[in-house]
C-alpha cells in the first residue's frame, strides 16, 4: 500500500471490526448479533496462529532462512505459561518469560544457520522440532507427559477475569495488537532492511558493514520469540495442552500459512493463519476429506501463484500494464522488443 | 604520500592450484591503482584475501598499519574499506533508495541506536546526494532488480561510495557497461577521488578505462606481480607484453 493515510485508515478499520467482532451491534440498529462463543474462541485462536506465524515470516519471508520448528517455540512458551502460573506467578511474568525463553533458544537454533542453507537447515530445525517434542512428551516430571496439563487457568487484568471468551479475545487483541506493532516497527527500521539484505544478498551485504552472523541470530530469535509469545496465550487459551499441537506435523503448517499468506509480505501470516485456522470450519460439511481438499488447494495455490495470496492480490488489483516480475531486470524486457 | 593499505607476501592455495603466490604492495593515500592480469591471474582472489572474503594461505594485510588479515568483510568496511564485486552485487527486490541507505546504515550509531532511530538512520539526504551523482534519482523508488545493466552497475558503485570510504577496491567496474556509460563511470570515480579524496584500487580489463583512470598499475600475471609503474610504462614493459601475448 503505497499511500500511508490509506494504509492507515485500513488499520484502523480493519482494528474497529476486530474489537466489535463478538459485540451484539443489534441494539444500535445494525443487524449483527456479534461472535457466539465458539466463533469468538476461532477467532482468537487466529490472532494467536498470526502471532507465531509473524515469527516465521520474519525468519523465512523476510531473512530468507528455513524453520520447520515453530511448533516447538509455541510448545516452549505454552509450557513455560503452564508451569509458571500453575506456579502462582503472575501471567505478564509468563508471557514476557515465555518470549523470553523462545528468544534465547532460538538464538541457539540460529547458529546452524551460520553453516547451513537451505534444505539442510530446514533439517537441522526439523531434528530441533522432533527433540522439543520428545521432550515434552517423555519428561513426565516437568511437562505431564501425554497426559499435558489440564486447567490452566486464564489470568486476570486489574481485577478483571479474562476467563469469558470474549474477554480473553480482547486481551489477546491487544497483546496482537503491541506484537504486531513491534514488528511493523522492526521491520521499517534499519533491521529490517537488514534481515532483507541478508535473504537478497549475504555476501555484498556483509561487505557493507551487515554483520551477517549477528543478524541471522537476531531473525531466528525474533521470529522464535514470537513463537513463545503465542505458546503463552495459547495455552490459557485452550487451557489444556499435551504433545500434540507442537510435533513436526504444525511447524510444517506455521511454514505453509506463510507462504500461502505470501512470505516477506507484512499482512501475508494473518491471511495464512485465516487459512489455516477458517478453512477447517468451512470445509466442515467434507468431514474426512477436509485434508485432500486443502492438500489440492495448496498445490494448485504453488504452481499457480507461488508469491502467496498476497501475491495473487497484487495482480489482480495492480493497474495499467503488468509488471515485471520480483528479480527479471528490465534489460530483459528491453531485449525482447 | 603514507600508505593506506600494505600488503605483504599473501598467498592463496585451492588445493594443489596456488592462485597468488606472496604478492606484496602498498596502495597510497589518495591514489588510483590498476590491478591488471590475464584472465586466471588471482587478481580477484588477491582482492578477496585482502578483503577478508578468502583467507590467505600466508602474508599479512595493514590498514594504516595495523593488520586486518583474515578479518571479516563487515568490520573491514566498517574500517572504511568498501568494494564492488566482479559480478553485479545489489539487492534486486530493494528500491535504489533502499540498497543506497543500506549501504550505509551500520554505520550510523549503535545497533540498538539503529532500531529505535528513524527508519532511514537519517541518511536520506546523502542517498539523495549520491543518487544525484550518479545520475540514479530519477530511478529512487524503482526496484534496483528492474533497472537496465549499466543503470545497475552504476548503483554498486554508488553503494561502495555509499558510507563514505577511505579505501575502495572496484572489481571490474565497467564490464559490460557500454560506451556513453563507461565515461560516465570514469568521470565519476575521477570526481570522486578529487572531491572526497578517496583512494581506490581498480581490477579492469579494459585497457584504455584502466590506463586513462589510474595514475599507477600493478600487473598481475600466474598469481605473481610482474610488473609496476604508470600506465606509460606498464604499457610499454616486455614482461606485460608477453604475459598477454603469450610466447
Amino acid at each position: 500500500m503505497r499511500s500511508p493515510r490509506l494504509a492507515l485508515a485500513v488499520v484502523v478499520l480493519a482494528g474497529l471490526l476486530l474489537v466489535l467482532a463478538p459485540v451484539d451491534l443489534t441494539g444500535f440498529g445494525i443487524p449483527y448479533p456479534g461472535l457466539r462463543r465458539y466463533g469468538t474462541y476461532i477467532l482468537t485462536l487466529w490472532l494467536v496462529t498470526a502471532v507465531a506465524a509473524m515469527g516465521v515470516n520474519l525468519i523465512v519471508g523476510y531473512a530468507g532462512q528455513e524453520t520447520l520448528a515453530q511448533a516447538a517455540f509455541l510448545g516452549i512458551g505454552a509450557y513455560t505459561t503452564a508451569l509458571m502460573t500453575q506456579a502462582g506467578l503472575p501471567f505478564a511474568a509468563s508471557l514476557l518469560v515465555s518470549g523470553l525463553v523462545a528468544f534465547l533458544v532460538g538464538v541457539v537454533l540460529g547458529f546452524p544457520a551460520l553453516r547451513v542453507q537451505r534444505h539442510y537447515l530446514a533439517f537441522v530445525t526439523l531434528a530441533f522440532s522432533v527433540f522439543v517434542w520428545l521432550v515434552i512428551r517423555n519428561e513426565e516430571w516437568l511437562t505431564g507427559g501425554v497426559s499435558g496439563f489440564a486447567n490452566i487457568r486464564r489470568p486476570s487484568l486489574f481485577g478483571i477475569s479474562l476467563r469469558p471468551a470474549h474477554s480473553f479475545y480482547w486481551f489477546a487483541l491487544a497483546i496482537t495488537a503491541v506484537l504486531t506493532f513491534a514488528m511493523w516497527w522492526l521491520l521499517r527500521s534499519p533491521w529490517g532492511r537488514a534481515f532483507t539484505a541478508l535473504r537478497e544478498n549475504p555476501l555484498r551485504a556483509e561487505s557493507l558493514g551487515v554483520d551477517v552472523r549477528t543478524y541471522t541470530l537476531l531473525a531466528f530469535a525474533i521470529g522464535s520469540a514470537y513463537g513463545g509469545f503465542a505458546g503463552a496465550l495459547y495455552a490459557p487459551l485452550v487451557e489444556f495442552i499435551d504433545p500434540a499441537p507442537f510435533a513436526l506435523g504444525p511447524s510444517l503448517l506455521y511454514l505453509l500459512m506463510v507462504v500461502i499468506g505470501g512470505a516477506g509480505s507484512f499482512v501475508g501470516p494473518f491471511i495464512g493463519a485465516g487459512i489455516a485456522v477458517l478453512l477447517p470450519e468451512w470445509l466442515r460439511f467434507a468431514e474426512g476429506h477436509y485434508l485432500i481438499i486443502y492438500a489440492v488447494l495448496v498445490m494448485l495455490m504453488m504452481a499457480f501463484c507461488p508469491t502467496g495470496i498476497v501475491g495473487l492480490l497484487a495482480r489482480l488489483f495492480a493497474s495499467g500494464p503488468r509488471a515485471p516480475a520480483p528479480g527479471k531486470p528490465r534489460v530483459l524486457e528491453e531485449a525482447k522488443t | 604520500m603514507s600508505a593506506v593499505l600494505e600488503v605483504r607476501e599473501i598467498a592463496k592455495s585451492f588445493g594443489g592450484v596456488e592462485a597468488v603466490r606472496g604478492v606484496s604492495f602498498d596502495v597510497r593515500e589518495g591514489e588510483i591503482l590498476g590491478l591488471i592480469g590475464p584472465n586466471g591471474s588471482g587478481k580477484s582472489t588477491l582482492f578477496n584475501c585482502i578483503l577478508g572474503q578468502l583467507s590467505p594461505t600466508r602474508g599479512e594485510v595493514r590498514l594504516d598499519g595495523r593488520s586486518v588479515t583474515n578479518m571479516r568483510p563487515s568490520r573491514l568496511n566498517r574500517l572504511g574499506v568498501s568494494r564492488t564485486f566482479q559480478l553485479l552485487q545489489i539487492f534486486p527486490q530493494l528500491t535504489v533508495r533502499e540498497n543506497l541507505l543500506l549501504a550505509a546504515q551500520e554505520h550510523r550509531g549503535s545497533r540498538i541506536g539503529r532500531l529505535f532511530g528513524p527508519s532511514d538512520a537519517g541518511l536520506s539526504a546523502e542517498a539523495q546526494r549520491m543518487m544525484g551523482f550518479f545520475r540514479l534519482a530519477h530511478l529512487a523508488d524503482e526496484r534496483a532488480g528492474g533497472l537496465s545493466y549499466g543503470q545497475q552497475k552504476l548503483l554498486d558503485c554508488a553503494m561502495a561510495f555509499m558510507a563514505g570510504p577511505r579505501l575502495v577496491l572496484l572489481d571490474e567496474p565497467a564490464g559490460g557497461v557500454n560506451l556513453t556509460m563507461l565515461g560516465d563511470l570514469k568521470e565519476r570515480l575521477l570526481a570522486i577521488n578529487r572531491e572526497a579524496g578517496a583512494t581506490f584500487v581498480v581490477i579492469e580489463h579494459n585497457m584504455e578505462f584502466v590506463m586513462a583512470l589510474c595514475s599507477r598499475i600493478l600487473v598481475l600475471a600466474e598469481g605473481r606481480l610482474i610488473a609496476e609503474g604508470t600506465p606509460d610504462a606498464v604499457r610499454r614493459d616486455p614482461k606485460v607484453i608477453e604475459a598477454y601475448l603469450g610466447h
